[in-house]
């Protein structure tokens, strides 16, 4: 059973619809006990990094958090909170995966937000990202990206610039688009992490 | 690559799918979700809902439809109509939409932008645009083009995009419904102006007409209803021609 971090940051409604249509079963972390009723836990997160974190701070879930040795997945900028500093809003992050988390240069050849269906090329065997094609097309949308680390990235992506689409560092996975949105590659994925 | 994006845009009235929809294997043709369903199944990227008879009494109907929207369905979708407050989006955030578009409340009340893309993130925040040309330039219309004000367009999309918009939907009033193709003048024009996507509207007619739009304006997504809905085109054949023609598309 999937355990979901439930610090206020942003709606997780189509992660629960996602993961019910793969029949993966979850519930919700609201205090330190409760990552003990769950093998795997997810981190989702939409909007702003520094405020995603002043929140989870404020949840006082963070030392169990960087505690965990059950498989963790950060979606989007619960990715990002993962890493350990985003430029947004100059913001100091868990330090859990030692990358930092940067903004795109906007540019009319590269409109930021990063917004839709791009390509990832899975690198490192990272298990997620097993049964997944080169080439294939996720749904991202962000302003911020993680940079690239021929240890730590899990996959690429190309925007103007190399970056991590997925990102993996032991029990500690994590990837930039939105896999409940991605469709049939997006549940793959989905279900690779609850496989794990 | 980013790939280009097709989008089918349905209206709904009481949560409901209006305007003929003419899929051969749909068992109930008014139903959102199945024809939602049916959409992505075919390669859509995403979708976008107008609820053209948004009301205060009727919103609780167009949230249970959302919702119902974001259970089944696996690709993005963008819900508009009636939304002039925090509070309605909110509503609609909570229930599963990825993102609002906003139109005639933008522009009669333009902090709204801010306001949103301050409480939601620029992501989450659509703003819709119709345009019409008139002898003295390009301007906004409210009320799907029966009201002109005196705002010039691109003035008003570099103000939305300035103030948090996410995107922009531009339609061409002079261009919707004629199946005449889109208006690639203007949509290059805004498309090189501004660093947020641009979605492409009005005019579809044919699958030329998409070829056209991405190759000659570089827009970042095109939007049609009806070519889609009567099955004029067929998204898996319209992508596979896109992509004969070396434009990104995700297949």
């Amino acid at each position: 059973m999937i355990g979901i971090v439930n610090y206020g940051a942003g709606n997780i409604f189509s992660l629960t619809s996602a993961l019910e249509r793969l029949n993966i079963q979850y519930g919700m972390i609201n205090q330190e006990s409760d990552f003990d009723l769950y093998e795997k836990i997810i981190i989702p997160g939409v909007g702003h990094a520094g405020t995603a974190m002043q929140k989870l701070t404020e949840s006082g879930l963070v030392p169990a958090i960087k505690a965990l040795k059950k498989p963790v997945l950060g979606i989007c900028v619960g990715m990002q909170l993962i890493t350990s500093y985003s430029e947004e809003g100059n913001s100091d992050l868990l330090d859990i995966i030692p990358v930092k988390t940067l903004r795109f240069k906007e540019e009319v050849s590269h409109k930021v937000p990063h917004m839709g269906w791009n390509q990832i090329y899975p690198e490192n065997d990272s298990p997620i990202f097993s049964k997944i094609a080169p080439g294939t097309y996720f749904y991202f949308v962000h302003s911020y990206f993680i940079e690239f680390n021929p240890k730590f990235t899990a996959a690429t992506c190309n925007y103007g610039i190399k970056f991590s689409a997925g990102i993996q560092k032991d029990n500690f996975y994590a990837v930039q688009f939105h896999p409940e949105k991605s469709g049939e590659a997006g549940e793959q994925l989905l279900k690779n992490f609850a496989n794990l | 690559m980013l790939s280009k994006r097709i989008i089918p845009c349905l209206d709904v009235k009481d949560g409901r799918t209006v305007k003929g929809v003419n899929f051969v294997d749909l068992r109930d043709a008014g139903d959102p979700v199945e024809l939602a369903w049916q959409y992505s199944q075919q390669g859509a990227d995403e979708l976008v809902f107008l609820d053209i008879a948004a009301t205060h009494e009727k919103r609780k109907t167009t949230l249970d439809m959302v919702k119902a929207v974001a259970r089944q369905v696996n690709i993005p979708f963008t819900i508009g109509g009636g939304i002039s407050e925090l509070k309605d989006a909110e509503a609609l955030l909570n229930a599963g939409a990825d993102k609002i578009s906003i139109n005639s409340a933008a522009v009669r009340r333009p902090e709204l932008i801010n306001e949103l893309a301050n409480a939601f993130g620029v992501q989450f925040v659509v703003v819709a645009v119709d345009t019409k040309h008139l002898p003295h330039g390009d301007f906004v219309h409210l009320n799907g083009g029966r009201i002109p004000t005196e705002i010039q367009t691109q003035h008003w999309i570099k103000e939305a995009e300035s103030r948090g918009a996410g995107e922009i939907l531009l339609t061409s009033m002079d261009k919707d419904g004629t199946k005449s193709g889109f208006d690639y003048i203007l949509l290059k024009e805004i498309n090189d102006r501004v660093t947020i996507p641009v979605i492409a509207s009005g005019g579809a007619g044919n699958e030329q007409d998409f070829i056209d739009v991405f190759q000659k304006s570089d827009v970042d997504a095109a939007l049609a209803a009806s070519v889609f809905h009567y099955g004029e085109i067929l998204i898996p054949e319209l992508k596979a021609l896109l992509k004969q023609n070396n434009i990104a598309v995700r297949i």
